[in-house]
């Protein structure tokens, strides 16, 4: 993506698209909290994105997305109170540094897959244990075969990324929580669709609804592979 | 001398476990309690944390750290990452009350290190009740 000026406005754009969607979703995610967890994951999440935009407006105006990327980090750590700030500014923070170069297809990748690491380090949570693992851990690796493998473009990859979330996230509801809150509840915490799964989708969404503003591609696709793979992978060259 | 931080999702229990534990040795200096979120709900707030470790740390060689479920867990993994220089402060991964009493108890021993606090609070996972 263009310069450092555009990069700038498109990360402001979207830390504020994602702070007003946690805001219109708070109760949607406090509700979806009570039924499993602790009824906080709306409050808590609303409350660190409040300080998100409080900080951001604060900042320099020559504050680059790395700078930027961790204060959003930072202040989530602080101020969301629940696991969700360690989870995910915790992991935003370390992940800011892949950005020091700024935005590009390359960075984003190298962002999101340090995001995961980080997260499944801090939360010591699988694919399966009904947790935000299972929307993020598809969306990570979707988005970076479409860009590394598929050679897509990078809003297209993205669309793509979101469309895994989703399946992850509807994966989340027969199955059984065994980490977070809702594992206390064994059995009965299926047949209900996670909240920390759902915020993440959220996030992702409004990522791509303002990468859409700023880059060129098409965003109707979906994550199933459109071709069927050969059957015989390349040989690797010998060296 | 060894500090020992109790972290709960609620202050209340926080402050009531640390006033158990300080039955055992310890003071206000080496003893603290931090529970509840940023907005003072249930929950648990990472620069309360902070705070907590860095007053320890001037009082105290080292800091175990005693921590109920979750994001207390996540929250002080996080603060104990964030420290500047190479304190020692380690989690021990033990009942919050009775690893707390335990604890108290060896870190009044001349020799006890954060090693040797953290060993014995964890030996409180095997204390049966009945």
């Amino acid at each position: 993506m263009g310069d450092e000026t555009r990069q700038r406005e498109a990360l402001l754009e979207a830390i504020e698209n994602i702070a007003d969607r946690i805001d219109n979703e708070k109760k949607h995610l406090t509700d979806l909290d009570s039924a499993i967890g602790d009824a906080d994951h709306g409050a808590n999440l609303n409350r660190g994105f409040k300080a998100v935009m409080e900080k951001i407006k604060d900042m320099d105006d020559d504050a680059d997305v790395q700078e930027i990327t961790k204060t959003v980090g930072m202040t989530l750590v602080s101020e969301v109170g629940g696991a969700a700030g360690p989870l995910y500014g915790g992991s935003t923070m370390t992940a800011s540094t892949e950005l020091a170069d700024g935005i590009t297809a390359e960075s984003s990748v190298a962002f999101a897959e340090a995001f995961l690491e980080k997260l499944q380090d801090r939360g010591d949570a699988r694919v399966g244990d009904k947790t935000m693992i299972d929307a993020i851990t598809p969306a990570v690796h979707t988005y970076k075969k479409s860009i590394e493998q598929d050679d897509l473009p990078p809003l297209e990859a993205l669309a793509k990324a979101v469309d895994a979330a989703e399946r992850g996230v509807e994966f989340t509801v027969p199955i059984r929580a065994s980490k977070g809150r809702a594992s206390f509840l064994g059995w009965r915490s299926t047949g209900h669709q996670d909240p920390g799964a759902t915020s993440t989708l959220f996030i992702l969404e409004e990522i791509l609804k303002t990468a859409e503003q700023y880059l060129e591609g098409d965003t109707d696709v979906d994550a199933t592979s459109p071709t069927i793979p050969d059957e015989e992978p390349d040989e690797l060259e010998e060296e | 001398m060894i500090g020992l931080l109790i972290v709960s999702h609620s202050g209340q229990a926080a402050a009531g476990i640390r006033e158990i534990a300080m039955e055992m040795g310890g003071d206000e200096e080496t003893i603290a309690a931090v529970g509840g979120d940023p907005d003072g709900g249930i929950g648990t707030s990472i620069d309360d944390i902070q705070a907590a470790l860095s007053d320890l740390l001037e009082a105290t060689d080292g800091v175990v750290v005693l921590v109920d479920l979750g994001s207390a867990v996540m929250n002080a993994e996080t603060a104990i990452e964030m420290l500047e220089g190479d304190e020692e402060v380690v989690i021990a991964d033990a009942p919050v009350v009775e690893g707390a009493l335990n604890a108290a108890a060896s870190a009044t021993s001349p020799k006890a290190t954060v090693e040797s606090v953290r060993e014995s609070a964890e030996e409180a996972r095997d204390i049966s009740k009945l």
